[in-house]
């Protein structure tokens, strides 16, 4: 037999080595799970510090034994290479996957093993996990608000349709494929606003709401006749002077009695609340916080001193100073500003301000695009003669957004993220309307449940709109 | 004279909206003052306050000034801020280099992190911090000492004090020593560029920032030592620790939960600087015969450093602003303080409001241009 050399493992005693080495290394886990999982402890007979420093110590040798460059073993190579590359990295590892194992019994016992799920009332929860049961008795007012239970049917129906009008873009044919900007930025927040304002706020100006559903469709009708050279300004001006001519001059009063719907009450803003108010917060906000963003990232680096000053100063005042102080700002400053009899709903200044804040963010993420496009870009479109406009909405704009659909995808991000500060005008989306029940006398004891509900929920949303913004820019990306 | 309408036109359509929109607002505060019977002016800076913050890092109480009270609320901003960043850049660095090691497990715990907690709304973070996990910590009575001195309890964690005698001359004693070891750097580089000797800088540095302060412990007649807190009974069920430090619960929560979120960020910005340098450089600096350390030291971070200070820059302006969430967990700052406490007392929402906005972009300001300057001074200078 061979002299084993034990400090320095090797290829000629590779058998012997691995198995030495493979069983230090799974003793170490094997105790340090059933530590955890059954909380028997292999190594109880050692002094206490001993004891709990062994699985260490085994997986350590263990894993210095079978740390043997090619071995010639496939799997033996990977493990080496990807966790056990030196006695650093062996000890991190080691930590790691002790830390995984001791965490798991816990956390699957809170959310799962002893957790109540059954039952409508406090009195279920009396294990020591999770108290679901929670989240379920109060679901309807986490998602939406105080917004009176026999009229959600109002929001359920608007976001559905609103998420149908939004997937129009999959199943549009290549003839209307060049609509698309149109409608996505002129039709569709448009027909998103009616439905917000006049379905789920609801009440007496019900019928607006078939006005615009009416000058919608009429245009986009008469919109195949226009000469395409006219569209763009024509589906600028027309919806909207549709919309008017029919509020205003043909249909009157009498008519207004016909088509009036009765049953649909008026719910106001401060009802308006849970995860639906996010969405909706959200949802405006992303509209009209980029062509602001655009607006002034262009401002920013116009040649005209004037305009490219009050650019700066715009952003470097809303990058400044925190969104909290602008919604204080919003709640006891601008009413100040306002004529005494003009009046305007707390929502839409929350939309107001949040939009302007976010804009300051989305310019100087644009401007950063526009930066990166090479001088030759704006002198080739030059050199076509295209104007100031032109060069910047066909040449300019598409490549400078396609370069930082990232960055923008980030400032979306952080503008979902920046919702549950509406708390400060005291609109409750859904972690303001977590706090509210946290203290209601019947439901002391669960805001761990509810932190953790919101979170799981924030945390789905924000990954798969990261996930998507990767896959937009992937899908634009452009080799230079 | 080179007059163009084309030029002119929209510049002067601009300036002309911008003065209306001041203009009907700055009309309409005036009419609605006048009408509510409010006068405009920041002599009330000056008046008694008569209310109590609950945390001060100045001695304040209701007899000071409002203009006290701003200073309280402004320094307890600047402390949660300064200790967010420190935390947040150790905790950012380190995930952001494990999110590079060659190890699976490392990698993919770093990156699990940055992807949790980036994810989740900072607001919800503190509140969970505060509300859920922090409330959950034993009662005074019950808790255990950490290391025999530390107490971490529900109503915040409670730390030795510093007792100094004779300050003045340990502070000297350090402000000495780092003067000390500016020169010697300098007088190091000049040695190595005129006649390549290496000096031993850092242990020179470390001799000296040790052995000074304690010259002054051993005859300059420093002494230090610990107040402990101890445990004291008020009533039959209520007990709270007297003496040494106490840190708030709310501190506590904000900073954690500010360094938390923040860290993802930083680590993101140290990640892509340490990628952005190429991989030849690392090779070119192995091949002229440098050891690793020198590698990391004197080719890799100097050129990582330029890529990761712009955008860390940005979180720490964020964690700053960001530390104004602290109003929701009633942690008395600037915010909470000012343009809350403070504002309801007086009503002067125009003043109040914009003292708070000015504050924090002066704040912003200051740390870009102080960023701006070490960015400048380590930028790559062409030629």
């Amino acid at each position: 037999m061979t002299k084993i050399n034990f400090l320095k493992p090797d290829k000629s005693n590779l058998n012997t080595f691995l198995y030495l080495g493979s069983f230090l290394f799974f003793f170490s886990v094997l105790d340090v799970s059933l530590n955890s999982f059954f909380s028997l402890n292999l190594t109880g007979f050692l002094p206490g510090f001993l004891s709990f420093l062994l699985p260490l110590i085994l997986g350590f040798v263990g894993l210095y034994f079978i740390r043997i460059e090619l071995s010639g073993i496939k799997q033996l190579d990977l493990l080496n290479k990807h966790i056990n590359t030196n006695n650093f990295n062996a000890i991190l590892s080691l930590l790691i996957i002790f830390i995984i194992l001791k965490s798991i019994p816990p956390i699957l016992s809170w959310f799962f093993v002893d957790a109540s799920f059954a039952g409508d009332s406090k009195d279920v929860c009396t294990g020591s996990g999770a108290c679901w049961t929670y989240i379920k008795v109060w679901m309807r007012r986490f998602m939406y608000g105080m917004y009176p239970n026999g009229e959600q049917w109002r929001i359920n129906l608007s976001f559905i349709a609103l998420a149908l009008l939004g997937s129009v873009g999959y199943f549009a044919t290549d003839r209307f494929k060049k609509y698309l900007t149109l409608y996505y930025v002129v039709i569709y927040p448009f027909i998103a606003f009616l439905f917000i304002f006049f379905f789920i706020s609801g009440g007496p100006v019900f019928f607006d709401f078939s006005y615009g559903i009416i000058a919608a469709i009429l245009s986009i009708i008469i919109g195949f006749f226009i000469p395409s050279k006219f569209k763009f300004y024509y589906f600028l001006i027309v919806p909207l002077a549709l919309y008017i001519l029919l509020k205003y001059f043909i249909f009157y009063e009498e008519l207004i009695e016909l088509g009036k719907l009765d049953g649909l009450n008026w719910v106001e803003t401060g009802a308006w609340g849970g995860l639906s108010l996010t969405f909706i917060i959200s949802f405006f906000c992303l509209i009209f916080c980029f062509p602001i963003g655009m607006a002034f990232a262009l401002g920013r680096r116009s040649g005209f001193p004037l305009i490219r000053y009050i650019s700066i100063g715009f952003i470097e005042f809303w990058r400044g100073v925190p969104l909290i102080t602008v919604l204080f700002m919003s709640a006891v400053m601008f009413p100040m500003f306002l004529p005494a009899d003009f009046f305007i709903d707390k929502l839409v200044r929350c939309i107001i301000a949040i939009s302007l804040f976010e804009a300051a963010y989305v310019a100087e993420v644009i401007r950063g695009g526009l930066q990166a496009l090479p001088r030759g870009q704006y002198e080739a479109a030059k050199s076509l003669g295209m104007g100031y406009w032109r060069m910047h909405i066909f040449v300019i704009l598409p490549q400078a957004l396609k370069l930082v659909i990232p960055g923008i995808a980030n400032t979306f991000l952080a503008l979902v993220k920046d919702t549950p500060l509406i708390f400060v005008v005291g609109l409750l989306e859904i972690v303001g309307m977590l706090n509210l029940a946290k203290t209601n006398p019947e439901w002391l004891g669960f805001a761990m449940e509810g932190y953790v509900f919101a979170a799981i929920i924030f945390w789905i949303i924000c990954y798969a709109m990261s996930k998507y913004s990767y896959n937009l820019e992937q899908k634009y990306k452009t080799d230079r | 004279m080179n007059f163009k309408l084309k030029d002119i036109g929209p510049q002067l359509m601009t300036v002309i909206a911008v003065v209306l929109v001041f203009g009907f607002f700055t009309y309409n505060a005036q009419v609605n003052m006048e009408s509510r019977g409010i006068d405009f002016g920041y002599g009330f800076l000056s008046q008694e306050s008569s209310f109590d913050v609950q945390f001060s890092l100045i001695e304040y109480d209701g007899s000071h000034s409002y203009f006290r009270a701003y200073l309280v609320g402004l320094l307890n901003t600047i402390l949660v801020s300064v200790i967010g960043i420190i935390f947040a850049t150790i905790l950012g660095v380190i995930v952001g280099i494990a999110r590079l090691s060659p190890n699976y497990l490392i990698n993919k715990f770093a990156a699990f992190y940055v992807e949790f907690f980036r994810n989740i709304p900072l607001l919800l973070q503190i509140f969970f911090w505060y509300f859920a996990a922090l409330r959950a910590l034993p009662l005074p009575q019950d808790a255990d000492a950490i290391f025999g001195i530390a107490f971490l309890t529900i109503k915040g964690l409670y730390v030795p004090a510093f007792i100094w005698q004779n300050f003045n001359i340990f502070f000297y004693s350090i402000v000495a020593a780092i003067i000390a070891i500016i020169v010697i750097r300098i007088q190091a580089k000049k040695l190595q560029e005129t006649q390549g000797k290496q000096t031993p800088v850092l242990l020179i540095s470390i001799g000296l920032i040790l052995i000074l302060p304690l010259i002054s412990f051993l005859i300059g007649g420093v002494r230090l030592s610990f107040e402990v807190p101890v445990l004291k009974q008020l009533a039959t069920t209520s007990f709270i620790y007297e003496g040494g430090v106490s840190l708030p619960p709310e501190l506590i929560a904000l900073a954690l939960s500010l360094s938390l979120y923040t860290a993802t960020f930083i680590a993101e910005c140290v990640r892509a600087g340490i990628q952005g340098v190429g991989k030849g450089q690392k090779e070119a600096a192995a091949s002229i015969g440098l050891t690793q350390n020198q590698v990391l030291k004197l080719v890799v971070m100097p050129q990582a450093l330029r890529i990761i200070i712009p955008p860390t820059t940005n979180q720490y302006l964020n964690l700053t602003k960001n530390s104004s969430l602290a109003a929701a967990i009633a942690y008395p700052d600037l915010v909470l303080v000012f343009a809350g406490t403070a504002l309801m007392q007086t009503g002067k929402a125009i003043e109040i409001v914009s003292i708070t906005m000015f504050t924090y972009l002066s704040l912003s300001i200051s740390i870009s241009i102080l960023m701006n300057w070490y960015n400048k001074k380590i930028a790559i200078t062409e030629k």
